[in-house]
């Protein structure tokens, strides 16, 4: 009788457990695939108010075509909005693991210097600095190209991932390289060959980060990108919504926001153990 | 999916060994030294610098001395837009607590389904905020979006309401779309610290007969300090440099009673192109950021542990 009455309360815990954790994952969730089966909805449906959600009156690509007739198009934001990712994924991969080598392997002049410099930019909120930033740019030749977006981009990933790679550089043991140099490996050849195979969790947790902040950053791609052909995705969809192309289609202001979540939703699905390592490591930092 | 340990510490820092060539390190940390020299150090002294001038987007500047930090004093819109800042900051981080601590209990110890449940909770976290932004703006809209056309069509509501056309309403829309955006990030960081509760603790006060809330208050609370300390400083900076949602749904309104400090000083430099006078708020900005990072190394001094 005892053991029925537990037996029972226990499954009324579980019961409970797993309707909360239904209820919160549906009002999590929610909004996103509300968006995403909106955007298939035929223009004139994605006016009205998206009850129910899923299209009603037959499945239609017909708001990512309206779409790509605004401004330069959803095509030329996206591939913009690419390049700039891409671009800052392969930039700070290369410069941070460059610099995680170095300063957990060698000792030169201003080492700490330069270490605590780096770090220490976190503090410095990048939205203060955004206007000689600006004119860095313009100086440099760079003004309102991806290339200068890219370079900003860079510079705000390094604290985090050049403290990830040099954590990671820190815990290879030193006996592999002195093996490796017993068999005449040089520097690079060491770096690359030896080292890089060893630090791959780091490189691929630092590159995810790397591509979320570049793809996401709005204020200063708004700020920089001046010319409506150098727009990327956030900073196109945000004219469009403004009404800047005249009427808000509202229609394709979903297949504009799903276009922008849905890589970012993939990439997390697919590695979110890096994304998590990567936040327990910014963490204990 | 993955095992979260329950801390991971950096280790030792060891002494490079003592090879010939180690200046060679310098040219490994050379880019990175570099572009934080051109894209942080150089522009942060410029925004220093240019505060003290009066500098158009064109033509030139003068030297104003502290004359763009007086008119700060007068600027009653900028001390708006920060007090604005501050009360947003304050009701947003108890609102992602509120929700966050509860779903990291909820998701702390591995059980059936719980790995499927954080990642759910976790999803919105990985989307920009633009694009969060966008997709409320339409959700909050009154003719074409989905909460006002459903409270009527439920018999809520006996007319369509914008829920942005005043401010308690907008406001507290922004506070629901953040919450719904940051707690999962928020939920993350909290059941790491609840992970590093030894469990024989919990056990043992179990045994001496404590109740649920004197566990968490006595034990929890306490050895979550550095944890609780970083969450409060990620949700309490993060809204401090609060723009995109107030940009993207409310453009400052209505009637730019939420414009947020950020908001402001964009106005000012990009907008007004007063690039001098926006360096200065700049500069107001960056003290106010740099104090809290000073607390923030306080408040994490030392590692958590038993006393």
């Amino acid at each position: 009788m005892a053991q029925a009455i537990s037996a029972r309360g226990k499954l009324a815990a579980r019961l409970a457990r797993h309707s909360t954790g239904i209820v919160a994952s549906v009002l999590f969730v929610a909004p996103i695939v509300w968006t995403v089966l909106s955007a298939f909805k035929p223009a004139a449906e994605a006016r009205l108010p998206p009850l129910p959600p899923w299209p009603t009156t037959g499945f239609s690509l017909e708001n990512y075509a309206t779409l790509n007739n605004f401004g330069d198009g959803l095509w030329a934001s996206a591939q913009n909005s690419i390049y700039v990712s891409v671009m800052t994924v392969v930039l700070s991969v290369i410069v941070s693991v460059l610099a995680g080598y170095g300063f957990s392997r060698f000792r030169f002049p201003f080492k700490d210097l330069f270490f605590v410099l780096i770090l220490s930019t976190i503090m410095i909120p990048f939205q203060s600095i955004l206007t000689p930033i600006f004119l860095v740019l313009t100086k440099l030749g760079l003004h309102n190209t991806l290339t200068g977006l890219v370079g900003v981009y860079v510079t705000l990933q390094l604290p985090f991932s050049i403290f990830m790679m040099r954590n990671a550089f820190d815990a290879v043991p030193r006996e592999i390289e002195e093996a490796a140099r017993m068999d005449g490996a040089g520097n690079a050849t060491m770096l690359v060959k030896v080292m890089l195979p060893l630090v791959w969790p780091g490189v691929v947790t630092i590159a995810l980060f790397a591509f979320l902040g570049a793809w996401n950053e709005f204020l200063a791609a708004l700020v920089l990108m001046t010319d409506q052909s150098k727009f990327t995705l956030p900073v196109m969809m945000t004219a469009l919504q403004s009404g800047r192309f005249g009427a808000i289609d509202w229609g394709a202001v979903q297949a504009g926001v799903t276009v922008m979540m849905v890589p970012c939703l993939i990439l997390f699905l697919a590695l979110q153990r890096f994304y998590i390592r990567g936040l327990m490591a910014g963490a204990v930092k | 999916m993955t095992t979260i340990p329950a801390t991971s510490v950096a280790p030792a820092r060891k002494r490079a060994g003592a090879g010939r060539r180690q200046w060679i390190g310098l040219i490994y940390v050379a880019p990175a030294v570099a572009l934080v020299m051109v894209f942080f150090v150089i522009p942060l002294g410029m925004t220093a610098w240019m505060s003290l001038h009066n500098w158009p987007l064109m033509g030139e500047h003068s030297f104003v001395g502290l004359g763009n930090y007086w008119a700060i004093l007068r600027d009653t819109r900028f001390w708006n837009a920060l007090k604005f800042t501050g009360f947003y900051t304050l009701v947003v981080t108890i609102a992602i607590f509120a929700v966050a601590f509860p779903l990291a209990i909820f998701i702390e110890r591995p059980r059936p389904l719980t790995n499927l449940y954080r990642t759910m909770f976790f999803m919105p976290a990985v989307v920009g905020f633009a694009s969060a932004s966008l997709l409320w703006s339409w959700l909050l809209n009154v003719d074409s979006g989905l909460f006002s056309p459903a409270a009527y069509d439920l018999g809520l509501i006996d007319r369509k309401f914008n829920l942005l056309a005043t401010f308690q309403p907008a406001f507290w829309s922004i506070i629901a779309m953040v919450v719904w955006k940051v707690a999962g990030f928020t939920m993350i960081i909290l059941m790491t610290g609840l992970q590093s509760i030894p469990q024989d603790l919990q056990e043992a006060a179990v045994i001496d007969g404590a109740g649920p809330f004197a566990r968490f208050r006595a034990i929890t609370l306490p050895l979550m300090r550095r944890t609780l300390a970083l969450a409060l400083i990620l949700s309490v900076a993060g809204s401090i440099l609060a723009f995109d949602q107030f940009y993207i749904i409310l453009r400052g309104g209505p009637r730019n009673q939420t414009l947020t400090a950020v908001y402001w000083i964009f106005n000012q430099s990009f907008v007004s192109f007063k690039l001098g006078y926006g360096a200065a708020l700049s500069m107001v900005l960056l003290v106010i950021l740099v104090a809290l990072s000073l607390v923030q190394l306080w408040l994490l001094r030392k590692p958590e542990g038993l006393d």
